[in-house]
């Protein structure tokens, strides 16, 4: 029973983590590895506005995925879109910011564990034997919720199947009339906002760390790898599969094994099915 | 009622057409033109221990080797196969880690760990990295980020081979000037042996894999294979100076899994001249300096490498060995239209 | 009857929504020329890909020689000596004509084969290139094997193309509109080439457009249309099928606009 409860937490909050990157990938082909480096952004300007500035906390979570957002955008604005079309400098480019950012609040002097920020409620209520605090709880709503209105966003709404055009087929999109490098700029921002959220859900259940960023980032990539590089559905599912299998060693080996679970998850992925359990990837080797 | 207007041309200067293939016999202008450059590298780079006055800088000097070697693992792979290593730190540590542990609990002599390290370091990682050679070179480069900070995990984790505080008392080489000459000896090496072996025709299979990798598999070859060749030179040019860098310290840990080892490479290649592979060499005499001098500021460092590495990026300068090679051989003048 | 060198059975190739190939079956015999033929999008290049191994058929089968060989990677099914000329060439332009074929030279095959002309022993690689090319119309005295690829005109080009093919010693060539770009006199150069090559005893399946000089060189033709095959017989036969009339021209009555010499 403890297994099911916190495996679903535990993947649910992986969902949280990979849906930015998915979203990123799935719609303009940039893979951002800015991902990370965008969740600790929210999580060190949700602290500062609520804890030196002294906002509320609600108005303090807005504004920081406003600035997630539009950091987003910038990004593409002045540099991702120097490089689109060109994978290798695109993760490059990409990376380099991250790094910049993360290393940045570092020096800046973001260090040790001292950054938290409050749960949204406190206080827990038991799943039938399990202890569930209220926190993880609406963690796991909001999360499912998001899935199914991003489902609904894409699937039922002009904006949306305007993205899904153009994660499908660029150059089709383009025909009609879709501004490919506008709607990345949208894509990016929206990932960025994702990626905030799942901050702001998360965060509060730990510390803000920079070396958070790097695990969101490692994490991010293996949900969306083993799901399939560009399909959102196959991002969750993998979360689920990750997620469960992590706990799964916490819970019968030891607690060191997230990462190697990430990792062999991707190996295996690779090895067996490159293309991910939902992956759209056709020409998977190499360029045609 | 004609505007006069001039553009900028550029034509190779006089030496260099009069120095091209067999006519650069004809007289030493000719052949100085060429092997002046490649000598003063040369001579340069051989005379460094001694120009450098203290014990401090000539430290430095072997630091900026390592970086070097592992610059120009990054440019051959990324420049000459098509395979993007954001993990440079992958091949440091492994090498490193073997290196520390031949060494301290086998008591295997430095010159022997070296090359024991290279190799089975080479190895080891052209055996990780196995699983993403037939795919999209996007997975290379999302893999080799991967690596480095996964070992670092794993070993602070499992508190293998040290943990945190890594293998201590490992031998030094014998000596300072033994140190500094062998690792700007495999530099020149590594160097003049990449440069002419990509001009072979062996060699011209990895670019033929990078700029139509159909028409080699339709010529009966398999790709895979000769990418698994080119990472394991790669990684065992990585492994080697990883394991000269525990020697140098006396230390292995886990910072040799870090982050500048991924990105100073990189770096250092975009700004000397990508491509050229005595670019990232240059591009290391510059930037681990500064780095050094920018030692106090802590992680402003990376920050001051992603910077630089996005500047590069988004304005595609062809680094300095480019702009370098263009005034050497090249004069520009304004002419009529 | 001898058996099929090249076989396909119920070849089908969908690309998410789009059936490129829809049960595609026929047989090559030795020695023959084979043209595929078809109005654009019909799925040409499609078959040589999933015959070739660069493409995964959705489902159906082909044989070499009896063996299956679906599905394999392209450089074991150019290694069995199935080669394949690609429509959009990149050779090395900044290198001379004769390093582009040291690469398949390279290959497992050719060192055990000694390439075309080869002795069986793969000697100097560089001498064998040169051969293969003075071989299939460079002229070595006019130094043409060494002339910077860039200078080259398109007739060379697709030429050295065939000669990639050629220096692995290969059983079948699948030229995909090797007559493509080509003057009239240049087409008319090659057609002798082709013809000697079958001479030589490879079989060769063309894709062309140019059905002339086509119907030259192939004493048997397939017709493709829709991913469909429409028609496979000799050239006569497919020219007098209305079917293949109405794929190319639509379905109103037209004149025989093509006679071929």
């Amino acid at each position: 029973m403890e297994i099911l409860v916190y495996g679903t937490i535990n993947s649910v909050s992986l969902a949280l983590m990979g849906l930015g990157f998915a979203m990123v990938y799935g719609i303009s082909r940039v893979p951002n590895f800015a991902h990370g480096a965008l969740y600790i952004v929210c999580g060190f300007v949700t602290w500062t506005l609520f804890h030196k500035i002294g906002l509320p906390y609600f108005i303090s979570i807005i504004l920081s995925l406003c600035v997630n957002g539009v950091l987003g955008i910038l990004m593409y604005r002045f540099v991702l879109i120097r490089v689109r079309g060109m994978n290798i400098s695109e993760i490059i480019a990409s990376y380099a910011i991250g790094l910049a950012i993360l290393e940045g609040f570092r020096f800046g002097g973001f260090r040790g564990m001292t950054y938290t920020l409050p749960v949204f409620m406190e206080g827990s209520l038991m799943i039938g034997d399990v202890p569930v605090d209220f926190h993880r709880l609406i963690m796991m709503v909001i999360g499912i919720l998001l899935v199914a209105g991003l489902w609904v966003f894409t699937h039922h709404t002009r904006i949306g199947l305007a993205l899904q055009g153009m994660a499908q087929d660029e150059r089709a999109a383009l025909m009609l009339g879709i501004d490919s490098d506008f709607m990345a700029m949208l894509a990016m921002g929206f990932g960025a906002v994702l990626a905030g959220v799942a901050a702001t859900l998360i965060l509060p259940l730990g510390n803000i760390v920079v070396e958070s960023g790097y695990h969101v980032l490692i994490m991010s990539i293996a949900v969306c790898i083993v799901g399939g590089l560009g399909s959102w559905t196959g991002a969750f599912f993998a979360a689920f599969i990750i997620g469960y299998a992590q706990i799964l060693t916490v819970v019968f080996i030891g607690s060191h094994f997230q990462m190697v679970v990430a990792l062999l998850a991707i190996i295996l992925t690779l090895i067996l099915k490159p293309s991910g359990l939902f992956g759209q990837q056709k020409e998977l080797e190499e360029r045609v | 009622m004609s505007t006069q207007e001039s553009r900028k041309e550029r034509i190779d200067r006089g030496i260099k057409v009069r120095s091209d293939g067999l006519y650069a016999l004809m007289s030493w202008r000719e052949l100085s033109y060429l092997t002046l450059p490649r000598f003063i590298m040369i001579a340069g780079m051989l005379s460094l221990p001694f120009l450098m006055p203290d014990m401090y800088w000539q430290r430095v000097i072997s630091i900026v080797c390592i970086y070097a070697i592992l610059a120009l693992s990054f440019d051959f792979l990324a420049h000459y196969v098509g395979l993007v290593s954001l993990g440079g730190a992958f091949f440091i540590g492994t090498g490193g880690y073997i290196a520390g542990i031949l060494n301290s609990y086998f008591s295997i002599p430095p010159f022997l760990t070296v090359p024991l390290a290279a190799i089975i370091g080479g190895i080891f990682c052209t055996l990780m990295l196995l699983p993403c050679l037939p795919l999209k070179g996007v997975y290379f480069a999302i893999v080799t980020l991967m690596y480095p900070l996964f070992m670092a995990r794993v070993i602070e984790a499992f508190d293998i081979f040290g943990g945190t505080d890594g293998l201590v008392g490992i031998d030094s080489f014998s000596s300072s000037f033994a140190e500094q000459y062998f690792v700007i000896g495999m530099v020149l090496i590594f160097l003049f042996g990449l440069r002419r072996f990509v001009t072979t025709d062996r060699g011209l299979i990895f670019t033929a894999i990078m700029d139509n990798d159909q028409a080699v598999k339709a010529s009966g070859i398999d790709i895979t294979r000769y990418k698994a060749l080119a990472v394991f030179i790669a990684s065992a040019m990585g492994c080697m100076a990883g394991a000269c860098l525990t020697h140098i310290y006396m230390w292995s840990g886990i910072s040799q899994f870090a982050l500048d080892f991924s990105i100073l490479p990189i770096a250092a290649t975009v700004i000397g001249g990508a491509g050229t592979l005595v670019g990232p060499i240059l591009g290391c005499l510059i930037l681990v300096p500064v780095s050094e001098l920018l030692r106090d500021f802590g992680t402003l460092r990376i920050v001051f490498y992603a910077s630089i590495l996005v500047g590069f990026i988004l304005f595609k300068s062809g680094g300095i060995m480019e702009f370098g090679q263009r005034k050497y051989e090249q004069f520009e003048r304004w002419t009529q239209i | 009857m001898t058996d099929p060198i090249l076989k396909t059975n119920g070849l089908s190739k969908r690309f998410g929504g789009v059936k490129a190939l829809k049960d595609v079956s026929f047989d090559v015999f030795p020695g023959d020329v084979l043209g595929i033929i078809g109005p654009n999008g019909s799925g040409k290049t499609t078959i040589v890909n999933c015959i070739t191994g660069f493409i995964k058929p959705t489902s159906g089968k082909v044989f070499f020689r009896g063996k299956d060989i679906t599905g394999r990677p392209p450089h074991k099914i150019a290694d069995m000596g199935v080669t394949r000329t690609f429509q959009v060439m990149r050779p090395y332009y900044s290198l001379p004509a004769y390093k582009n074929l040291v690469i398949p030279l390279f290959s497992p095959r050719a060192k055990r084969t000694g390439g075309w002309r080869g002795g069986g022993n793969l000697g100097n690689r560089q001498t064998i290139a040169i051969d293969i090319l003075e071989d299939i119309g460079f002229e070595r005295d006019s130094y043409i094997p060494f002339k910077k690829t860039s200078t080259l005109p398109t007739g060379y080009l697709k030429r050295l193309e065939l000669a990639r093919c050629l220096a692995l010693k290969p059983e079948i060539i699948i030229c995909d509109e090797v007559f493509s770009g080509l003057s009239m006199s240049e087409i008319a150069s090659m057609v002798p080439l082709i013809e000697r090559l079958q001479d030589e005893g490879i079989t060769i399946v063309m894709i062309e457009h140019r059905l002339r000089e086509l119907f030259q060189v192939a004493n048997r033709v397939m017709v493709l249309n829709f991913g469909e095959k429409l028609i496979e017989g000799t050239p006569l036969d497919v020219m007098a099928n209305k079917k293949v009339k109405e794929a190319y021209f639509g379905s109103e009555e037209v004149e025989e606009v093509m006679t071929y010499a």
